[in-house]
């Protein structure tokens, strides 16, 4: 019916980074502006990729933008290399990009990208993180339309954001937001810093590395450059708490597999039913069992 | 106490890859692998859906998609987008003009007789509904036959090559208003984001690669009553555009080929008069790649319900640009509703955290209360 369509010869034929140039060049432009006016959410057109929305579009957008021959990549989700989708968004990065290094040490990379954690190890000045963003607007959940939103956000209006949370202590005697924290960046924008745990929220302040949150499927772009301050929304007498990993005596949790008691920890449900505590950040968990063996072997 | 192992997520993706693709060929040693042909030809209204919302018109790429996602309209026209991705803006397109469109079909339901004339063409619309079993067990022979017959039937006298719009009459007559001068050049939404108020263009292009389910949901809720549209179909058009482009080199448009679209006019009543001239019908316009007369319809009765939104502000969630823009795109609502799928462990341990904190802190007070 239509014999003048051909099929493109070459399936693995697309440019570098997978994205067209002209795509990457925006989303530069895009990143430019999200620096210089730390977290404000920069509208860009956002391409399709070929994962779905809600994978980490935003995310690998911003991530092939950036990186070029000489990198060094590490991604992760939920803390984990290993991870399904972290293998698949690093496939594709390894597809698409020759001359790319992947790594699953975090001092080893230049540009990590992270779905739900800020890694356990200090990231550098050298450094570069890039987080996936499902909901780039803290306010959504006190105001539906977006035009009334850029509209508070302008005006630097978070009352209701603040009322939401009050509400929260009258109502339960503590503050309910598990994550997506809402953390004010430079004093004057809110920012969702995307499904991070409130234990990774503290990262954000003053980070010697560049963050960026990508929103694929909302096409929004914004930034916590580094050194910046970043304040989680509270009370004076109602502070900002993170997650609590103790039992029931009162002492600290440690990871099952490494021992470590300064991690962000999984909850894990065995086959008897049995519960046991093991290190969300896969790299970290291995850095530490390895420092652990090392000083048995030196102490032998 | 045991751990979990933190590898094994590569083979697991390897694993559910030979999987799915194992289900396309399940038919074993009696199975046929389907062609791109017969896709494009025998599911032609499947191809159809999917080059619309994909957005992007190779009909070859879009039987393949569906071929590769087993019949998915979602997963292939999302395929056909990821593809889009990868090519750069050559030009913009000047306006078409769709009077020139090699019509399969065109009816009216304002009018009795159109300049041009009615022609029903090939429609569902007036046939039973009945399981016609002889396709069950249809023989190669009997299904070669058929267009064979059909074409010894055709009369010989050509179609003409333009048939007037309906709407044009109208205009002539002053039931629509002229034609507004344009103003804005075309907002280009694979270029640009929406930031809301956005141009009627933006919500045209919106809608002409919007998921069909979605917008037909949408328009249907304005047709039963949260929304007063009332519309007539002006005309409903269905046929292959001359696509006209610049030349590279002398700037003269040139056909640089043709594509099939179904097009939609509807005609609303008139409103109060907002403006110096007298009262004037309204018109909601809608058009989509592939022949797909429900997401043409549903667009047009949408395009005339946003445009009061616009101009009234929205009473109904049908004539909110936000509402229906953000909602109908089938590439970001699957996605999303996909990715909850993906591990949510650290966010879940946050809830439970939370949860637990609340439940302690609620115990404590009733204990207190009992005390």
């Amino acid at each position: 019916m239509n014999p003048g369509y051909e099929l493109p010869l070459d399936e693995a034929a697309y440019s570098f980074g997978f994205l067209d140039e002209y795509a990457k060049r925006e989303v530069r432009r895009a990143i430019l502006k999200a620096v210089s006016i730390p977290g404000y959410q920069t509208p860009y057109a956002s391409r399709e990729m070929p994962m779905g929305r809600g994978f980490g579009t935003g995310g690998l957008q911003l991530t092939l933008s950036l990186i070029g021959p000489g990198d060094t990549l590490k991604v992760i989700d939920q803390g984990s290399d290993d991870s399904v989708n972290a293998v698949n968004l690093r496939h594709f990065v390894e597809l698409t990009c020759p001359g790319v290094d992947t790594a699953e040490r975090t001092a080893e990379a230049t540009l990590i990208q992270s779905r739900h954690r800020i890694p356990e190890a200090p990231l550098t000045e050298e450094q570069l993180l890039v987080l996936q963003v499902p909901y780039p607007d803290p306010l959504v959940v006190v105001e539906p339309s977006e035009g009334k939103r850029k509209i508070m956000h302008g005006e630097g209006d978070y009352s209701r954001l603040l009322t939401k949370l009050y509400e929260d202590i009258v109502q339960f005697d503590e503050i309910t937001i598990s994550h997506r924290y809402p953390t004010r960046i430079n004093g004057h924008y809110v920012i969702d810093p995307s499904p991070i745990p409130r234990y990774d929220v503290p990262r954000l302040h003053q980070s010697r590395a560049l963050i960026l949150f990508g929103a694929g499927r909302e096409k929004r772009i914004y930034a916590v450059p580094p050194y910046t301050v970043a304040e989680p929304l509270a009370f004076e007498d109602v502070p900002f708490r993170t997650e609590d990993f103790r039992e029931e005596h009162g002492n600290r949790r440690a990871c099952a597999r490494c021992g470590a008691k300064d991690s962000f920890l999984d909850e894990i449900i065995l086959d008897g039913g049995e519960k046991t505590y093991q290190c969300s950040d896969s790299d970290y968990c291995n850095q530490q069992l390895a420092m652990r063996s090392a000083a048995v072997e030196a102490s032998a | 106490m045991g751990y979990v192992a933190i590898k094994g997520g590569g083979r697991a993706i390897e694993g559910s890859h030979a999987a799915v693709e194992a289900l396309r060929a399940a038919e074993g040693e009696a199975g046929t692998p389907l062609s791109l042909s017969t896709i494009e030809n025998q599911l032609r209204l499947l191809t159809s859906r999917v080059l619309s919302e994909g957005g992007l018109y190779h009909p070859r790429l879009a039987a393949l998609a569906i071929k590769q996602f087993q019949g998915d309209t979602l997963e292939a026209a999302f395929a056909l987008r990821a593809y889009r991705s990868t090519k750069p803006r050559l030009l913009e397109t000047p306006v078409q003009d769709t009077s020139r469109m090699r019509l399969i079909r065109r009816i009216s339901s304002a009018f009795k007789g159109i300049p041009g004339g009615q022609l029903l063409g090939p429609t569902y619309d007036y046939a039973l509904r009945l399981m016609r079993l002889d396709l069950a067990d249809e023989s190669s022979e009997a299904f070669r036959a058929v267009a064979r017959r059909f074409m010894q039937g055709v009369p010989d006298t050509a179609l003409p090559d333009s048939f007037p719009k309906v709407v044009d009459a109208l205009r002539a007559e002053g039931l629509l208003p002229p034609l507004a001068p344009r103003t804005q050049e075309a907002f280009d939404i694979t270029r640009e984001p929406l930031v809301f108020p956005v141009p009627r263009s933006a919500a045209l292009a919106t809608m002409a690669r919007a998921e069909t389910g979605s917008l037909l949901a949408i328009a249907y809720s304005n047709m039963r009553g949260y929304g007063d549209v009332h519309p007539t179909i002006a005309e409903l058009r269905v046929g292959y555009l001359p696509v006209m482009l610049p030349h590279p080199v002398t700037g003269e448009p040139v056909e640089a080929g043709e594509a099939l679209i179904t097009e939609c006019e509807v005609v609303a009543m008139y409103e109060g008069n907002n403006s110096d001239g007298p009262p004037v019908f309204t018109l909601g316009c809608g058009a989509c790649f592939g022949h797909n007369e429900v997401k043409a319809i549903s667009m047009a009765i949408l395009d005339r319900a946003l445009q009061k939104g616009m101009r009234d502000g929205p009473r109904n969630p049908s004539e909110d640009p936000e509402f229906v823009l953000l909602h109908v795109d089938g590439v970001d609502s699957m996605g999303f509703a996909s990715h909850y799928k993906m591990p949510h462990y650290v966010t879940f341990q946050s809830d439970m955290d939370r949860l637990r904190t609340t439940q302690s802190k609620a115990k404590a007070s009733a204990k207190g209360v009992l005390a």
